[in-house]
């Protein structure tokens, strides 16, 4: 090899070491990224893809009752009044509790829902039955047991209970599926009783925006024409 | 499927007729919470309801420690499983209810999971017997013992007086409380801070015991040491025990009506 070309060969193995030094840092970041990316469970990609819930800032704000656990570990519920924009759309209003329960309290030992957990679809049918379908965390986090498993089947039929009067029961799917327990022990392939008060009652139909502008001129028509037949 | 559960509720409506022992064909009948949420019945029905006594009253306790084989249960510090430490809580309550005369039947013995369908049918192919599960749950303050039954099941209706396998507990639900009651009312003079009576609530295993049932949930597998659970046991074995012989002489069960053989008032 003549001495030209050994410069020539030196040049260039001298451009290849600079040029992994420069790429190979790079290359690590992009592995470790990617790394990331696969660790995310199959929870967090699900709540990544869930539709984003229409923001009700438009709505006023309102007093609502939520019930979360009391925090002293003795199964019980206490009542705590929150703000919330709430629209009148039972639907609506029911995801936007339940959404709230599920993000908890300030206190976190007052929790009853995983915090993992997400409500995945929520609807009403005519009866009154509500149908919420929550993402598999929460049969998977939450702590086993009788007490646990009851105390968030309570707080989330007292919480749709103060806010919802439309719910009359609650059947839980886990995943979209019927399950047998919620963690081995409460039994989800019942409805749960919501409103107690008005047991077998009809079931009131939502507020439309429609009958709300009708509604004050059919009243004022009736007027006149009583006035006018007097 | 269908067809087992329909024979399985064949089986237990023909069981309970041979072991019958009419008290008495005027007996009143007596409603349990359950029974009370029962359509009107039409007039050529015959009474719903009437009540007897198996053949040497209540001699077995079905014993039930829940999870095992790959379902641990409630799992805590210091290595804790509940699979584990309610064979330990069984083993003792075992040995107090034989020393008072029991019949003791356990659902599992070693490090196996039978299915809720199983463990309900141990205790449905028993006469004269009532069923307790044992559980060490997640939660609760330390050193407190809850009793749990499952609220009132609407019956099915059904004329021939065949019971689904899924609402077997049915018929039974005041007994249950009653049961619990004792049981809880014992716990809870060992106990400190335990309730005064038995909570209610679905729990999925006593749905489909044909028996009066009761869930016992021990608190809980986050004590410190395995030795604050194990200082427990003797005290629940005593209360479980105690519990059983306090309501042994309420132990009269119903007869669904159309039973083969039960002679109707």
């Amino acid at each position: 090899m003549s001495p030209q070309s050994r410069v020539w060969l030196a040049g260039g193995l001298l451009a290849a070491v600079l040029a992994a030094a420069l790429y190979f840092p790079a290359l690590r970041h992009q592995v470790r990224n990617a790394a990331q990316l696969t660790e995310k469970t199959a929870e967090q990609a699900r709540r990544e893809l869930l539709p984003v819930m229409p923001a009700a800032s438009s709505e006023p704000k309102v007093k609502v009752k939520m019930f979360w656990g009391s925090g002293n570990d003795d199964g019980l519920l206490r009542a705590v009044t929150v703000e919330l924009p709430l629209s009148d759309d039972p639907v609506l209003r029911a995801k936007e509790v339940l959404n709230t329960l599920l993000a908890g309290p300030v206190d976190s030992e007052a929790r009853t829902l995983p915090p993992d957990a997400a409500l995945l679809a929520f609807y009403i049918l005519p009866d009154g039955t509500a149908i919420a379908d929550f993402s598999e965390a929460l049969g998977t986090s939450i702590p086993s047991g009788i007490q646990s498993e009851q105390l968030a089947i309570d707080s989330i039929a007292r919480t749709l209970e103060a806010n919802v009067p439309q719910v009359q029961r609650i059947k839980i799917l886990i995943h979209g599926q019927e399950v047998e327990t919620l963690a081995g022990h409460i039994d989800l392939t019942q409805t749960f009783r919501v409103n107690t008060k008005v047991p077998g009652a009809p079931i009131p139909p939502a507020p439309s925006a429609v009958s709300a502008i009708t509604a004050p001129i059919e009243k004022a028509v009736k007027k006149v024409e009583n006035a006018v037949k007097r | 499927m269908i067809a087992a559960l329909l024979a399985g509720a064949f089986a237990l409506a023909v069981m309970a007729a041979s072991q019958t022992t009419p008290q008495s064909a005027t007996t009143p009948v007596k409603q349990t919470a359950a029974q009370s949420t029962a359509p009107p019945q039409s007039a050529t029905a015959p009474p719903s309801q009437t009540q007897f006594v198996p053949r040497g009253g209540l001699t077995t306790v079905v014993l039930d420690p829940a999870h095992g084989g790959v379902d641990l249960g409630a799992r805590g510090t210091e290595g804790i499983r509940e699979s584990e430490v309610v064979l330990v809580f069984a083993a003792e309550v075992r040995k107090t209810l034989e020393a008072q005369g029991f019949q003791v039947v356990m659902t599992r013995e070693g490090n196996d999971n039978p299915s809720f369908d199983d463990r309900s049918a141990r205790a449905n192919a028993q006469h004269g017997a009532v069923f307790v599960t044992l559980h060490i749950a997640s939660t609760g303050v330390a050193g407190t013992v809850r009793v749990y039954v499952v609220p009132d099941i609407p019956p099915s209706g059904d004329a021939t007086g065949l019971i689904p396998w899924d609402r077997a507990q049915g018929p039974f639900v005041g007994l249950s409380h009653k049961l619990g009651d004792f049981v809880q009312a014992e716990l809870t003079k060992r106990f400190r801070g335990s309730p005064d009576t038995a909570l209610v609530a679905p729990v999925r295993q006593l749905r489909t015991t044909a028996a009066p049932a009761i869930a016992v949930e021990i608190s809980s597998v986050t004590v410190p040491e395995r030795a604050d659970l194990d200082h427990m046991v003797s005290g629940v074995a005593e209360a479980i025990a105690h519990g059983i012989v306090a309501f042994k002489p309420s132990y009269v069960l119903p007869v669904p009506s159309g039973t083969p053989g039960v002679a109707q008032p």
